[in-house]
């Protein structure tokens, strides 16, 4: 009868020993990120990028006297008007069936069959699709320095660019963890893409309007307040602490209506995404590790 | 002692109220080719499943190797090739690629990798599609790389589950021809299967499972020996045509002959009585009619007829 022992026998030594997990994440990774660069769908998404970047260009060049009167104008609309979307484009199409597809496509059973920990397979997968969709927002950084250094003759980018870009990577890695949380609840890709889309795109920015003005409390825990830092870092005076509170008096149907808007704080913002990565993630790996290849 | 190098003890498995696998218990040990037959739905695959980690168990264990899967799954399938339910591989990877990335996470060493590599495409005959992305690639030829991707670290314990199920006849025959040369290196290869030929081309024992219950697992002779009560059935091909009539009367007169089947004219089913003393009266006889014999091979519907003897007392 076998031992069911807590520790598992030594192998002999002329036997083949599988590399430490890190090390087969990073394998792992960097496989699945060959995946995607040959895949049609970062072509896709690199004619999305672009398509975004001539938008924003030719808005900018068409409203140039209110769009580009300073860096901090120019950079304000132009990464805040679209780091938001390249992001959220980005991680759906590379991480919305990264987990469903694994069941769907079968590709899990190839996987499977080896000496991995599902975590492995997870991280694997999670850096791929960050590395990927980090490649989409060069893209987009690379359309806006270029038309930076057109309007503002080469150099001068304001440090509020720096803070913005460190803030997108936080949000990417909050919107991903997220993606891959809705696509280990599936087993069909499409479902993971459409969640992580609505989502995304509306649903946490009208549960955010709710919250404020139902509940009337600062909707701290919807990541689309904290991503607003990505934007509102370069509106003066900068809060790096927590929420700025702005009460306002407007006048709506022939009476005042006073009104709360919350303004997330840098570090504040900073800090939900960061939650927001680490417990999607915990939350996704454990759906995971648990999911069954039926 | 070296452990069994599969093990299973009171293996269940349910899906909510349907009870796919029910207190498996079998120890497979040593190098040789065991056949896991039964018929769809069986629980074989279910088994194979819970053996990789892919499924967890409701009650019970098993062990590869001696190291408990669902405790050390990575311990468990370091030594051992899996192959479960055709997977799908990267479609934009070519076969070499692949077969690199198993190489890397399986720890084959870089500088035996490239010829590992070589031997195993050489082995499932996909050499000339190194280069090719696998997207492109037929069912058949992907399920021989998945079969090298099994291969890569030459494991000791190789678990196929149907291997050549969904192929065309050509891509069979392949498979089966591949699994068969395997056999001549030294490792167990478990491979379930509901093609009952399959099994006797190339198993060396059979374990029956039927409603998720084990049946029996025994060597291919002892399973034919003991759930034939005394009968056997050869099949027998001739140098030339014998004559319809007269030549089945020439083979039903032998000793111990309970049945004559013409499968065409130059192959003759032979059923007879007697055990292997029987065999033996009854193949001097055959030579003795001096009918130009040329071969004579156990039926594989001894086999058959344990299956549907076995299954259909099941029902």
């Amino acid at each position: 009868m076998a031992a069911a022992t807590t520790d598992p026998p030594a192998l002999p030594a002329t036997r083949l020993r599988p590399p430490a997990s890190l090390e087969q994440a990073t394998h792992l990774a960097r496989y699945q990120l060959r995946e995607y660069l040959r895949s049609l769908r970062f072509l896709v998404m690199v004619g999305i990028v672009l398509a975004i970047g001539a938008i924003l260009t030719t808005l900018v060049a068409h409203f140039r006297g209110s769009l580009a009167t300073s860096p901090i104008a120019f950079y304000g609309s132009f990464w805040g008007g679209g780091a938001n979307g390249v992001i959220v484009l980005s991680a759906v199409i590379f991480g919305g069936d990264a987990i469903a597809g694994e069941f769907q496509n079968k590709t899990g059973y190839f996987l499977m069959g080896l000496p991995l920990r599902r975590s492995t397979v997870y991280v694997g997968k999670f850096v791929a699709a960050f590395l990927a969709a980090t490649a989409m927002m060069l893209l987009f950084l690379a359309i806006l320095v270029g038309n930076g250094a057109y309007y503002f003759h080469g150099g001068l980018f304001p440090w509020q660019l720096g803070v913005a870009i460190v803030l997108a990577f936080a949000y990417l890695g909050a919107v991903l963890g997220a993606t891959f949380l809705f696509s280990s609840l599936f087993k069909t890709s499409v479902y993971g893409f459409v969640l992580t889309l609505v989502m995304f795109l509306i649903g946490f920015t009208i549960l955010q309007d709710l919250i404020v003005g139902l509940v009337k409390i600062q909707p701290w825990m919807i990541i689309s307040y904290a991503s607003s830092t990505i934007g509102s870092v370069f509106s003066p005076p900068v809060n790096w602490g927590l929420a700025a509170t702005v009460t306002q008096e407007r006048a709506f149907m022939g009476g005042p209506v006073v009104g709360t808007t919350y303004v997330p704080g840098i570090a504040e913002g900073l800090v939900i995404m960061l939650v927001y990565l680490v417990v999607t993630a915990i939350a996704g790996l454990w759906l995971f590790e648990r999911e069954e290849f039926t | 002692m070296a452990p069994p190098s599969i093990e299973t003890q009171g293996l269940t498995k349910r899906f909510g109220r349907f009870t796919a696998l029910q207190d498996l218990s079998l120890k497979i040990e040593g190098t040789k080719c065991v056949g896991f037959l039964g018929p769809n739905g069986a629980g074989k695959t279910t088994t194979l499943k819970l053996l990789a980690d892919m499924i967890f168990p409701t009650r019970g264990a098993c062990w590869i190797n001696g190291i408990s899967v669902q405790e050390h799954r990575r311990g468990a399938l370091t030594d051992a090739g899996v192959l479960i339910e055709s997977p799908e591989i990267y479609p934009s990877l070519t076969p070499n690629e692949a077969l690199e990335m198993v190489a890397d996470l399986r720890g084959v060493p870089p500088a035996d990798r490239r010829d590992r590599i070589r031997t195993v495409l050489g082995e499932v005959k996909m050499d000339d599609w190194a280069n090719q992305k696998v997207g492109r690639f037929s069912k058949g030829m992907k399920q021989r790389i998945n079969i090298a991707a099994a291969l890569v670290h030459d494991p000791d314990v190789l678990i196929l589950d149907e291997p050549s199920t969904g192929l065309d006849p050509r891509g069979m025959a392949e498979v089966r021809a591949i699994v068969r040369d395997l056999k001549k290196s030294r490792r167990l290869i478990f491979m379930s299967s509901h093609i009952l030929s399959e099994v006797v081309d190339v198993c060396d024992e059979v374990a029956l499972i039927d409603k998720g219950k084990l049946l029996f697992h025994d060597t291919l002779d002892n399973v034919t020996r003991r759930f034939a009560e005394g009968h056997g059935s050869v099949d027998v091909t001739l140098a030339r045509p014998l004559d319809g009539g007269d030549g089945r009367a020439k083979l039903a007169a032998l000793p111990g002959v309970s049945d004559v089947t013409d499968l065409d004219p130059k192959r003759w089913r032979l059923k007879f009585t007697g055990g292997v003393d029987g065999q033996e009266r009854l193949l001097e006889a055959l030579v003795a009619l001096r009918i130009g014999v040329v071969s004579v091979a156990e039926s594989e519907s001894a086999l058959e007829e344990v299956y549907l003897s076995q299954i259909s007392r099941g029902d």
